[in-house]
């Protein structure tokens, strides 16, 4: 529902091979493409935290091999016929073919310096990241089995567009059956971390990614209810610099803690030690 | 209702009928035979309401939906319920005037109702922001209802909303996390929730007072993931394709109720609840009575297990290219609807 600008890598310069080098979105320096994977795809020069994949997530964060993917069989369809300026159904092909994913979030279960949990990503690459009837139900199975088998649930949420608008009001739905499931996982003594990564908007941070029982974010992530457009458009004031970064929600005392993506797998772990889970 | 009359422009024949009805209604004693012109006239009237009203256009619905003098929460709460205690204010912050909460009496039962305000002058719109919520009217909402699960009230909330207000106090004081909160909230409070969405139904803003037991919207309303306004300015890149974002959203009260995402839909008078507001009231009224009836005595148990299951069927998708049988997990896109709402209570 929240539209924003994606942090694809941006084209490199004329004559420079493809990909060998990036231009971080942060500071505009061109970076060496390795130097930055070897640090987690975060800028050596600004600290940006780019764009990272939901596998790459997977990697960054699970013990090598441990990870356990479940529901991949769960694919989108095109419920309300939707079309915009491309029909829905093709837009879907195209992501999938773009992106090598079925849907924007992936599910499963894994290790966290040998702590077993429940894991969940939304990829921002995928139509935004946003949420439809599949990213709700895959992370409506995903607490659901976190309940069963007792174990800690991590979500890391990128997701710029909220609510899908392509399917209509399922979408929106899927914000209240992803609560109400954790509503469920919290009744049973779960302990879930949320964390926030650029961009986390609308829909998705109206609902589970807010709530988490403690909420991690990474820097300058940003993160709100309304898109900053819209924000602008109705209130016709320029906008506060910094308004709906991390820092901002930190200050204004919605997220437990910034976390730099380095120390994310040590601060989980950390995190479910204390809770003794 | 206000000085003005609101005319929409797909109206515009029922205005004409009327003016030329209401001319020859002058002129009748004067004119001996203008009797039965006049009774045709009136047939003709209900024939081109019933017409023009059942064959709208999505955004010829939002439009209504819309509508200036559509009643609203006050109106409802004055021709609907008994009595209006109103509790003001979330204990935080302020007490946001977008929504309206306290105790009613609606005949023999206490209920508590939450319902969006959207003001009748210009000095109450700008009071409550044409009905747009900030945190802390949402914040409001789930302490009243929590007050009201206490003591097993039954909650009513009166959805009208264009949607939770955009602003930078909003995302300020956790505009995202006050919307998660309520539905995280009321998807276990445990005490009966009816909502009825009474005009529009905008996207999180709604759906923030809109998780219950009950799920019913009046005829001529909206619910939407998104202003077809906003929409269009998203994926057609100018909001001047409004017209056709409503259409793609799927989001009157009949394509509504074929997915699955409302339980009941509630008749509107003759050319919109605008039009009678008395009547409508009384319909509202005995629907809600109706619900009551079969949720106050449900053991607890039993009620938030059929809450959580309502929406868990929620959602339309492919579970590895074929259709397994699960609700709400089919191929085709006719079939592709969650279970009935008879199946679901």
């Amino acid at each position: 529902m929240v539209s924003h600008k994606s942090h694809a890598p941006t084209k490199p310069k004329r004559g420079v091979p493809e990909g060998l080098w990036k231009r971080c979105p942060g500071c505009q320096a061109t970076i060496f493409r390795k130097e930055a994977e070897k640090r987690l795809g975060v800028c050596p020069e600004c600290d940006y935290h780019w764009y990272v994949s939901a596998r790459q997530r997977v990697e960054q964060l699970l013990d090598e091999g441990t990870f356990e993917e479940w529901d991949a069989q769960l694919e989108p369809t095109d419920p309300l016929g939707f079309a915009d300026r491309k029909p829905y159904h093709e837009r879907l092909k195209s992501e999938q073919s773009r992106t090598g994913l079925r849907e924007a979030a992936v599910t499963g279960t894994g290790m966290i310096r040998a702590r077993r949990v429940a894991f969940g990503v939304t990829d921002s690459a995928f139509i935004m990241g946003s949420m439809g009837s599949v990213v709700g139900e895959k992370l409506t199975r995903l607490i659901e089995r976190a309940t069963e088998q007792n174990l800690p649930l991590i979500i890391i949420s990128g997701s710029g567009g909220g609510a899908r608008m392509h399917e209509g009001i399922l979408s929106l739905m899927q914000m209240a059956k992803v609560s109400a499931a954790l509503a469920r996982y919290d009744k049973a003594g779960g302990l879930f971390i949320s964390v926030l990564t650029n961009p986390t908007m609308g829909g998705v941070a109206a609902s589970f990614a807010s709530l988490g029982d403690v909420v991690f974010a990474e820097p300058k992530a940003l993160i709100g209810f309304a898109g900053p457009r819209t924000i602008k458009a109705t209130i016709r004031i320029e906008l506060p610099k910094g308004f709906q970064t991390s820092e901002f929600l930190l200050e204004h005392g919605f997220i437990d803690r910034i976390v730099r993506r380095s120390d994310l797998k040590s601060e989980i772990a950390r995190t479910i030690d204390y809770c003794g889970k | 209702m206000a000085g003005i009359i609101h005319r929409l422009a797909f109206e515009r024949p029922i205005f004409e009928l009327e003016a030329r009805l209401e001319k020859l209604e002058s002129s009748a004693d004067s004119v001996v035979d203008a009797h039965d012109e006049i009774r045709r006239l009136r047939v003709e009237l209900s024939r081109l309401k019933r017409k023009i009203y059942s064959e709208l256009k999505p955004w010829e619905t939002v439009q209504v939906a819309r509508h200036p003098d559509r009643p609203m929460t006050t109106d409802y709460l004055e021709l609907a319920f008994e009595e209006f205690v109103e509790l003001h204010g979330d204990k935080a912050f302020s007490d946001d005037r977008a929504i309206r909460t306290g105790f009613a009496k609606l005949d023999q039962y206490k209920v508590m109702v939450i319902g969006h305000q959207k003001g009748k002058t210009l000095k109450e719109r700008n009071a409550c922001y044409f009905g747009c919520a900030h945190p802390e009217g949402y914040r409001k909402a789930l302490s009243k209802m929590k007050l009201a699960a206490k003591y097993r009230i039954p909650v009513i909330c009166l959805i009208d909303t264009p949607g939770a207000y955009p602003g930078i106090g909003a995302e300020e004081r956790g505009q995202a996390q006050m919307i998660a909160n309520n539905l995280f909230e009321m998807s276990r409070l445990p005490t009966p929730i009816i909502c009825v969405v009474i005009g529009e139904g905008g996207s999180g803003g709604a759906l923030g007072i809109g998780v219950g037991d009950r799920v019913a919207i009046l005829e001529h309303a909206y619910y939407s993931v998104i202003s077809p306004e906003g929409c269009a300015g998203i994926l057609w890149k100018s909001g001047a394709y409004a017209e056709k974002a409503a259409e793609a959203l799927k989001l009157t009260s009949k394509d509504l109720y074929r997915l699955g995402v409302v339980d009941d839909v509630i008749e509107e008078p003759l050319g919109g609840a605008h039009r009678d507001p008395h009547l409508m009231a009384s319909r509202l009224k005995m629907y809600l009575l109706q619900q009551l009836r079969q949720l106050v005595d449900r053991p607890t148990d039993a009620l938030l297990e059929a809450r959580y299951q309502k929406f868990r069927a929620m959602g339309v998708f492919l579970e590895g290219g074929v259709p397994d049988g699960q609700p709400g997990e089919t191929t085709t896109n006719d079939a592709a609807v969650t279970p009935s709402s008879d199946a679901r209570r």
